[in-house]
């Protein structure tokens, strides 16, 4: 319990101006938003990973970490400033940070294996953190749906092709499935249900 | 208290200065802690937050649990510089005593601090806790009242 990293310094103001942030890149899908004074990174977490859980996580919501982040540092992080018990099963978890790669054994679980909800109640589904090397410099995709005009252009990079299939899958699932956050640095972007990526 | 001391008899002598710590007057705390001298920097992991906690008790001790009621609680956690944890738990709310027992219980990680922790504020608060005891017993004993048609079990 010695290298805790401090968490926000201010809970209650910090977590709602964060939120604030949050909501922004939610409500505009594929719009790279930068957290304003994210707090200092837990690492192996980036600082808009550390933030959003600081700020969305608490002791009513498991959460999933992937193998490479789920180190004694990121858990007893997490313990002592949310309180969040860690999910061992994907399944039972409402939120999950992941490490884009390849799945299978040991590695990144395909994402509809975490909860993704009911007809009657969508919203007990997850919502994933993926760390992404960068939000911008991969290859293009076009998105559409509420909240966007047209289309989005969002070039991700990190993100193998395999993984637009699952989240085609993902999307016709509506309303129920998972919602996505991408992070990188301090900048998020956020990837809801209800849009659709064109391959 | 050596540097060697074994976790057991470690986690004995935290739970002593927690609980001396925790129940010292807080005005009483802050002065012991002034007179130490220069410490060491610290940040601040949980600043000083104030919150309920539910108090469980026992019938007569071998009875089931229940809830007597809530209490507030002040906690805080601190991390020197060099990395030692401490955290604070008080009743009621005092913000800068949470956070002096959390600074004590992190300084308490460092051998070289135990002894003068030990002899400059743990030791006056025990013999001070001693003296308040022994008065407020004094005042109880003066109102003891001997019911001469009731039959003492034991001691007069």
């Amino acid at each position: 319990m010695s290298d805790i990293a401090s968490g926000l310094a201010d809970p209650a103001h910090d977590s709602q101006r964060l939120f604030r942030a949050v909501l922004e890149a939610f409500s505009h899908p594929g719009r790279i938003v930068t957290l304003p004074d994210p707090p200092p990174a837990a690492s192996p977490l980036s600082r808009a990973a550390t933030a959003f859980l600081l700020t969305l996580v608490d002791r009513d919501t498991p959460l999933w970490l992937a193998p490479a982040l789920d180190t004694p540092a990121v858990c007893d992080f997490t313990r002592f400033h949310t309180g969040a018990p860690i999910a061992r099963q994907p399944a039972d978890a409402l939120f999950a940070v992941l490490t884009p790669g390849q799945s299978g054994e040991g590695g990144t679980p395909p994402i509809d294996s975490f909860p993704i909800g009911t007809d009657p109640y969508p919203d007990r589904s997850a919502t994933l953190v993926f760390e992404l090397p960068s939000l911008v410099g991969g290859p293009e995709r076009r998105w559409r749906g509420p909240g966007i005009a047209a289309r989005q252009s969002v070039c991700l990079s990190g993100l193998a092709d395999s993984f637009w299939t699952q989240w085609a899958a993902n999307r016709a699932l509506f309303p129920c499935g998972v919602d996505l956050v991408f992070a990188a640095g301090s900048d998020l972007l956020a990837l809801p249900r209800s849009i659709a990526v064109e391959t | 208290m050596s540097a060697t001391t074994s976790p057991a008899a470690a986690q004995t002598q935290r739970q002593r200065w927690l609980s001396i710590l925790s129940k010292a007057p807080a005005g009483r705390l802050e002065v012991l802690w002034r007179e130490l001298g220069e410490t060491p920097d610290y940040t601040l992991l949980r600043r000083p937050e104030i919150g309920l906690v539910m108090v469980q008790g026992r019938i007569s001790g071998s009875g089931a649990p229940f809830s007597a009621g809530e209490m507030t609680v002040t906690r805080a956690a601190v991390r020197l510089d060099g990395g030692q944890v401490g955290v604070g738990y008080v009743g009621g709310r005092q913000p800068r005593q949470a956070e002096l027992v959390a600074l004590i219980d992190a300084l308490s990680h460092l051998p070289n601090w135990r002894q003068p922790i030990e002899d400059r504020i743990v030791a006056p608060l025990v013999e001070e806790a001693e003296t308040r005891r022994r008065q407020r017993l004094a005042k109880a004993a003066a109102t003891k009242v001997d019911f001469f048609t009731v039959a003492r079990e034991a001691g007069t």
